[in-house]
């Protein structure tokens, strides 16, 4: 048996897959960069090399992406998040043809063809409106959990909208909301909205076709989950490990090219 | 990008064009500054110096001095959102910074509004500033086709313009020189459509970061003899190298277009990034645009012939002229995809690219990438933001 390994540095996290030669995931590792993304990645790597019972020269080739793609030295072939997560997608969802990707800095749209060809794709623009990093601050400000902050939106009573999209005035806004009496839920809910808007421009930008996927990080938040489908009107498919989607694309781009 | 033969001739007589602009007082030359879409013909035949900021900022910027300057003019109050040409500009005029130390002083300003209205304000400042007129020529935005209105429109402003150079040089229009101009300035603009259209083959000898560099002289000394020489040089050189097979990328695969300002301050960076991945720029609408600015010399039209070239440019047209105009770029230049430059700075140029874009990508089939950035402002780039998008869109021309 051959195997094959993807491993994503992301700007938050860092995530690695290994899949033998009939696309089956043996096993996968997410953890958190810190401050060395070489490291990180590294260590993600041989995290599931032990998960499954495999060493480094059982690998035929492994390819990297995701912000810090290129720091990763180990790798045979860099190839970007976004080749990366189309295929992932298209291997678990076949079929896909839209495929919304949101991470901790980036949020993208991607139009699929065939066997995850990306045809066309959008990417916000140079700033964290719209993503991960986002709900964080906001997370933070609300004194919640990432899961937390998406329970509580899902309880909300009363429409209450953010004006501000951007990270730091958004932040002032939310306090300031917090003091005015609104309860934490309201505000939430507020919070998905907002970037919830943000994501729908965005894919917008390339069409919304009927069958949409999501991946990254972001998409473990059902509550923007929620937003989303309710905004496009279509139903949205969630993999069980949306996180890992593009080191498993990335495997798999290993895998092909070898 | 590849150092050619005529590189040498190009610093020489760029230096000669900026010396001989900066010891105009001392030999009692008039100095006009003038837009970029400006018909400078009218300068050469009455012997004044044209000089243009717009050709200034991006040599700040080259040299990478366009942020501190633009520091001063923000500094002074300069929103960030006025075009970083203004703020570099205006920053530089107010420090004699620059890679030349400042502009000569201007004994007059001509505006035209073929490509914006930022420079109407801009050259306001300058004006003021200075004490010195300002010549403003209105040269209506075309939403749909040309019309006969607005070169009549336009005419009649060159015809005042001959009245008011005659006025403050004190001197009768010199009818004879501006016809000898208008020939040298046709020529010119035909040698370049030529330079420009070497980028049809396959390799391309040329591409578009050479075309930007190799655009000073047109842009500055469109009118003269020189210039001619110039690109007759510069032609006959790449029809040599193509000749030989030459290609301006090891191994060209993928052929593209650029749409808007180039970004002056990462050329290298940028032209490395795609020679690096194969893919050859080899037109743009930014440098095809002085192949526009042309008159079909008619001598008893002249004028008419003129204001029909300075209303044409790509930045002055509508969305409909711009996505055509691609298509058939895409055609003739055998594209397999559009890079489109979204210039924060320079908005009549940016707005609509999503469209465009999308209406080009519909009739061809071929993909288009959009980067943010800006022209002379180096805060706005990021090399990481960057290379996700243009080799995500690279890549997806390998399966
Ligand atoms: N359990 C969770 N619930 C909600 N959001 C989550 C959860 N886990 C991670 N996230 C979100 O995912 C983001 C990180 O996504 P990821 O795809 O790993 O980013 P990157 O690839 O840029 O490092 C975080 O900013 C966080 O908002
Ligand atoms: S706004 Fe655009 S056209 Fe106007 S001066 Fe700036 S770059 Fe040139």
């Amino acid at each position: 048996m051959k195997y094959f390994a993807g491993i994503d540095v992301g700007s938050l996290t860092a995530k690695a897959v290994v899949v033998d030669e009939n696309n089956r995931i043996l096993g996968y590792h997410v953890m958190p960069i810190g401050q060395d993304s070489f490291a990180a990645g590294m260590s993600a790597y041989q995290q599931v090399l032990n998960k499954a019972g495999l060493k480094r020269e059982d690998v035929l080739s492994i390819v990297s992406t995701g912000y810090s793609r290129k720091r990763f030295t180990e790798a045979t072939m860099q190839k970007t998040e976004i080749s990366c997560h189309a295929k992932g997608v298209s291997v678990i969802f076949p079929g896909v043809t839209t495929l919304i990707d949101v991470g901790g800095q980036d949020s993208k749209a991607m139009k699929l063809g065939k066997n995850g060809k990306v045809l066309d794709f959008a990417m916000n623009d140079k700033c964290a409106a719209g993503t991960g990093r986002f709900v964080e601050v906001m997370a933070h400000a609300l004194n919640l959990s990432l899961d937390g902050l998406s329970d509580a939106a899902l309880s909300f009573k009363n429409e209450l909208s953010l004006s501000s999209t951007c990270t730091v005035f958004g932040e002032s806004e939310v306090v300031s909301l917090l003091s005015q009496g609104h309860t934490v839920a309201d505000i939430a809910w507020a919070i998905i909205k907002s970037i919830a808007d943000r994501i729908v421009a965005l894919a917008k930008r390339v069409g919304i076709g009927q069958d949409v996927a999501m991946s990254g990080g972001m998409a473990k938040n059902r509550a923007l989950v929620a937003r989303l489908e309710d905004r496009i009107g279509f139903d949205i498919l969630v993999p069980d490990e949306p996180q890992i989607i593009g080191a498993l694309g990335a495997a798999l781009i290993a895998k092909e090219e070898k | 990008m590849t150092k050619f033969r005529v590189a040498e001739t190009m610093k020489e007589i760029m230096a000669a064009y900026y010396l001989e602009a900066k010891n105009a007082a001392y030999n009692n030359t008039p100095v006009a500054w003038i837009t970029s879409g400006g018909p400078v013909e009218f300068l050469y035949a009455m012997g004044v110096i044209p000089v243009y900021p717009e050709n200034y900022a991006p040599m700040c910027s080259i040299t990478r001095m366009s942020k501190d300057l633009m520091e001063v003019s923000e500094a002074a109050g300069y929103s960030q959102d006025i075009c970083s040409y203004a703020r570099t500009d205006i920053g530089a005029d107010m420090t004699q910074g620059g890679p030349i130390l400042g502009l000569p002083k201007p004994d007059m300003l001509i505006v035209g509004t073929n490509i914006c209205h930022t420079v109407v304000k801009w050259f306001d400042v300058h004006a003021r500033k200075y004490n010195v007129p300002l010549f403003i020529i209105d040269m209506p935005y075309l939403h749909d086709d040309m019309t006969k209105d607005a070169i009549n429109y336009v005419v009649k402003q060159f015809e005042a313009f001959k009245g008011f150079l005659s006025g403050v040089l004190k001197k009768p229009f010199n009818e004879d020189k501006f016809m000898e101009t208008l020939f040298l300035a046709a020529q010119v603009s035909d040698l370049w459509e030529k330079v420009l259209a070497m980028g049809k083959k396959k390799p391309s000898p040329i591409n578009s970061f050479d075309t930007f560099i190799h655009l000073a002289p047109i842009v500055t000394l469109r009118g003269t003899q020189k210039a001619v020489d110039y690109y007759t040089r510069f032609y006959d050189e790449l029809v040599e190298l193509s000749n030989q097979g030459f290609g301006s990328v090891p191994d060209e695969k993928i052929r593209l277009l650029w749409d808007n300002l180039p970004i002056w301050y990462k050329i290298k960076y940028l032209s490395e990034f795609f020679a690096k991945h194969s893919a050859a720029l080899v037109v743009s609408t930014y440098t095809n645009s002085w192949a526009a600015m042309q008159g079909d010399i008619d001598t008893d039209h002249a004028l008419e012939e003129l204001a029909r070239a300075y209303l044409s440019p790509y930045i002055n047209r509508g969305f409909k002229y711009r996505t055509d105009y691609l298509v058939k770029l895409v055609e003739e230049f055998s594209l397999d995809g559009l890079v489109f430059h979204s210039d924060r700075s320079c908005k009549p140029y940016s707005i609509g690219q999503y469209i465009v874009k999308e209406e080009v990508t519909k009739r061809t089939g071929r993909p288009g990438l959009i980067i943010e950035a800006d022209m002379n402002d180096p805060r706005v780039f990021s090399d990481a933001q960057f290379e996700t998008r243009a080799e995500a869109f690279l890549e997806s021309f390998d399966r």
